[in-house]
């Protein structure tokens, strides 16, 4: 599954932002995670909370925020969240529809501890 | 509490080398499809039919991309063009960085043609740009009529669909019909063609397209 190599990927960005020595003080990491981004949050969470132990990262947690499939319609303007099965306005029906969101994975922010 | 923002793409890495990868190719004037289906719905089969009857008029060069062998990579030797294997070691899917690196494996400089093999699952693959031209997926009529809707991505990226092992329609519980709607309905503007690998029904209209879009490129 592609969501062990996510796992990986998200926290080889963090480590760019956050020195060796401070790695335990990181208490959350802010993840999007788009209803049509292929990813599965579950399966991203296990993963993640399984590499995380062989990592300084002591006292993290991965925060993830879905985010809805929304789609504007080219023919009546209107904007909708869709399920990923349909691609059509729910609004008109038509099938002439643009993404607005909902593809998105992106780490967002992290959250560190003061140092006592 | 402190934050620290950050707001970078998962996939940045990999969104960076297929980049790459997809400017070497326009450079060389090679046109790419990553081929993608679940395991045994037909790509290499389809592979070989394509180098069989396209061999004459296009500079064919494959990438065979498998979990564990090089058992397609061989299949596709026998038809005299340029292969290489990527064995992924139990990986789900190809990554941007092991086509950039296969790529450099080749000796030719004459391909017009690159067809990359990707690993078999309509899931993983879906996630990873390669730098390819288009996507196609192919379907299998032993594998029902309900695929696109179970694995939209993959056909809402797609550019072609291949609806394979038609010889096989009086058999099996698919009707072409509903799988054609699923497919339209998540993709409106995907290509559609109905093949047999086996008896070469419909491959002369599936190459007809491909060897256009080729030329044009
Ligand atoms: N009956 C029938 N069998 C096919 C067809 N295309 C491929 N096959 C068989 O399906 C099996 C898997 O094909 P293969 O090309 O290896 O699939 P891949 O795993 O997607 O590369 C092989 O035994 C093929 O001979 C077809 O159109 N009709
Ligand atoms: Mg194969
Ligand atoms: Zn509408």
């Amino acid at each position: 599954m592609h969501e062990l190599s996510m796992a990986n990927e998200i926290i080889e960005i963090v480590n760019q932002y956050v020195a060796d020595d401070k790695k335990h003080l990181v208490k959350n990491i802010k993840v999007k995670v788009g209803r049509f981004s292929n990813i599965l949050p579950d399966s991203l969470s296990f993963c993640f909370d399984a590499i995380i132990q062989s990592t300084s990262y002591t006292n993290v947690k991965l925060k993830i925020e879905e985010v809805a499939l929304e789609i504007i319609c080219d023919q009546c303007k209107s904007k909708n969240n869709i399920e990923p099965y349909s691609f059509t306005c729910p609004a008109c029906g038509s099938a002439q529809i643009k993404l607005v969101s909902g593809s998105e994975l992106t780490v967002e922010e992290i959250e560190l501890e003061e140092e006592e | 509490m402190s934050i620290i923002t950050i707001e970078r793409k998962v996939l940045e890495k990999n969104e960076a080398i297929a980049a790459a990868n997809r400017k070497k190719f326009k450079e060389r004037n090679i046109f790419t499809m990553n081929l993608v289906s679940s395991p045994g719905s037909g790509k290499t089969s389809l592979v070989e039919r394509t180098i069989a009857k396209s061999k004459s008029k296009i500079k064919i060069a494959v990438i065979e991309g498998d979990v564990q062998t090089d058992l397609d990579a061989k299949r596709v030797e026998a038809f005299n063009v340029p292969v290489v294997q990527i064995i992924t070691s139990g990986a789900c899917h190809l990554e941007a960085n092991l086509v950039r690196d296969a790529f450099e494996k080749f000796s030719d400089n004459d391909t017009e043609l690159l067809i990359i093999e990707n690993v078999g699952n309509l899931v993983c693959p879906a996630t990873y740009d390669l730098g390819e031209d288009i996507k196609v997926v192919i379907a299998s009529t032993t594998e029902g009529d309900d695929k696109p809707l179970k694995y939209p991505a993959m056909f809402r990226n797609s550019s072609a669909l291949i609806i394979n092992k038609i010889d096989l329609l009086p058999y099996v519980n698919c009707s072409i019909e509903q799988l054609k709607r699923n497919a339209l309905a998540i993709n409106p503007s995907l290509k559609i063609f109905q093949t047999s690998c086996t008896t070469d029904e419909g491959i002369d209209k599936w190459i007809e397209w491909l060897e256009s879009i080729v030329k044009s490129r």
